[in-house]
């Protein structure tokens, strides 16, 4: 692959890496738009999975032959990748799950089911993915805690003038927030409400999962206590995700699944949790996707994070100046220096699947529906938007497809 | 446009932009609504029926969605007229999928089956026949 350095990304050539792109889309070019949905993967991580498979195969931690430690070795290898990824401080505060919300899922059930009761409240925002809205609304309800959502104002940024409300009426615990708005793209200045979140004493959860692939997410800096990541975003295998958390907060939680490798010992009268992280690793652990999720990590390092970011930047102003010549669109989000590589849009009443239906056929692909947002949807007063999503890969070309693809939608719907 | 015409018939954008049957029954003999929560369509289907209680005299419906969704609907509201409600409760999907007449990948099938899916559900609770199996919810209806 192209080692850049600097801010400046070859995405031509990081473009050669991904074998999706080897083919037509009813008889197209493919235009990938659906990166924030999932990334498509390099060779270099298809490839290295592979060749795990072929050579070092065998379960982690308990085999004591050779392919057992190589094994081992791959696991705790990608461990360390990422934390160095987030700037943790610890290896041992990073928790292999299967994705952002399983990670979040641990968090509410294993703190927020021990730590939560009447008159306490968690604090989200509108403006969250489902799997960082629902599992609070759930565990909040279950405890008997109150929900309580920040709302986005008339431009749809996190309103935060309701805080010291907020602060009075209830007993924040947490606060939990996206570091990017998977629907919008926008990129949150989260240093106020972190603030805020700990001078009342509450934990700060917070969902990388659309800023980890696209930026520099270093755990330290953002003064967080649980961060989440999915995989399969980053150009990373499906089926792996990390957790983050203090070590310290996490060696005083209850475990969230039982069984397996998280034991340490079990007899008929108690049982014992194994160490971090194992604690919150039940089972086999998905271990080549773990060490998939490692060479995707040294991919996006190798390409550059902050070369990621701009060229993100760059597509977005790009794909904001072409669509919003479009009779009939209506784009939400901020400004292009504020968001990562999404653009969300309606064209005139046309239905989103429509929309995506007659861009597929021209070999472009975006999701359209309501991005597991509803709450923002119902701000926004629509069942639905079409969002286009770019990561390093993608070019500018792709998103003059979209823009003919747009013009030819309203052709047939006109 | 030729490409797009095996997806978007003339007579389905017809159908989407001029809905047959567009609006609400008051005091409806059966009535019901529905969603696809996938691409948040929604339809309110109503129906009144003749004096035997059984012929289906006018189907009316109301909602917002995809083409195929609204389009779909529009087109059962003109076959569905002045037959039997049990008939109706049980009509084959592909009589719909017939009249419809383009190809539809799984998920804009249960765009297309949301109409009916509805109808079938306000049918069997103006009956107070039992709802088949996979029409309690529209998630579980099977549509293979």
């Amino acid at each position: 692959m192209a080692v850049t350095t600097g801010t400046t990304l070859d995405a031509r050539t990081l473009r050669a890496d991904f074998p999706i792109f080897e083919q037509l889309i009813h008889d197209k070019p493919l235009a990938y738009l659906d990166s924030a949905n999932s990334s498509q993967k390099p060779r270099q991580v298809i490839d290295a999975m592979s060749e795990f498979y072929e050579t070092s195969y065998a379960n982690v931690h308990r085999a004591v032959h050779v392919l057992g430690e190589r094994a081992t070795a791959g696991l705790e290898g990608a461990r360390e990748k990422v934390r160095a990824l987030l700037n943790a401080p610890d290896v041992r505060e990073i928790v292999f799950v299967r994705n952002a919300t399983e990670a979040l899922n641990l968090v509410a059930y294993s703190w927020g089911g021990n730590n939560l009761g009447p008159g306490d409240a968690v604090v989200v925002t509108e403006l969250e993915h489902h799997s960082n809205f629902v599992p609070w609304q759930y565990i909040a309800k279950r405890q008997g805690a109150d929900f309580v959502m920040v709302p986005l104002d008339e431009n749809n940024e996190l309103d935060l003038s309701g805080l010291d409300q907020i602060a009075r009426d209830f007993n924040v615990k947490v606060v939990a927030t996206n570091l990017v708005s998977n629907a919008l793209g926008t990129i949150h200045d989260l240093g106020p409400l972190t603030r805020w979140a700990h001078e009342q004493g509450a934990i700060f959860v917070c969902d990388a999962a659309q800023a980890a692939p696209h930026m520099r997410v270093d755990v330290q800096a953002l003064d967080c206590d649980f961060l989440a990541i999915s995989g399969h975003k980053m150009c990373g295998p499906s089926g792996i995700g990390a957790l983050w958390g203090r070590a310290s907060l996490l060696q005083a939680m209850e475990p969230f699944l039982l069984g397996g490798h998280m034991i340490n010992s079990v007899r008929y009268e108690k049982t014992t949790w194994g160490e971090l992280p194992h604690k919150f690793e039940a089972g086999t652990s998905p271990i080549v996707e773990a060490y998939g999720l490692g060479c995707a990590v040294d991919y996006i390092e190798a390409a550059g994070l902050d070369a990621i970011e701009a060229h993100e930047h760059e597509l977005v102003a790009y794909a904001l100046g072409r669509l919003s010549e479009i009779p009939g669109i209506t784009l939400y989000g901020p400004p292009a220096d504020r968001r990562a590589g999404v653009v969300s849009f309606n064209l005139a009443d046309i239905h989103p699947h429509d929309v995506a239906q007659i861009l597929d056929r021209q070999g472009v692909a975006i999701r359209a529906g309501h991005h597991c947002c509803q709450p923002l949807m119902h701000k926004l007063g629509v069942a639905a938007t079409n969002r286009a999503s770019f990561y390093l890969y993608t070019l500018p070309e792709e998103i003059d497809q979209l823009a003919d693809g747009l013009y030819t939608v309203r052709k047939v719907f006109a | 446009m030729n490409e797009f015409e095996q997806m978007y018939r003339e007579v389905i954008l017809d159908h989407y932009k001029n809905p047959r049957g567009h609006g609400v029954l008051e005091g409806a003999d059966a009535e019901a609504e529905g969603q696809n929560p996938l691409c948040g369509d929604e339809v309110s289907i109503y129906v009144a029926f003749a004096d035997d209680g059984e012929t289906i005299e006018e189907v009316k419906f109301f909602g917002r969605g995809c083409a195929i969704s609204q389009a779909a609907t529009s087109m059962l509201t003109e076959m569905v007229q002045g037959r039997t409600a049990t008939e109706v409760a049980s009509l084959d999907k592909d009589e719909l999928l017939d009249e419809i007449g383009i190809p539809l990948t799984p998920v804009r099938l249960k765009c297309a089956m949301l109409g009916l899916t509805t109808l079938k559900v306000a049918l069997h609770k103006a009956k107070g026949t039992p709802l088949p199996r996979g029409l309690a919810g529209f998630d579980e209806l099977e549509l293979t």
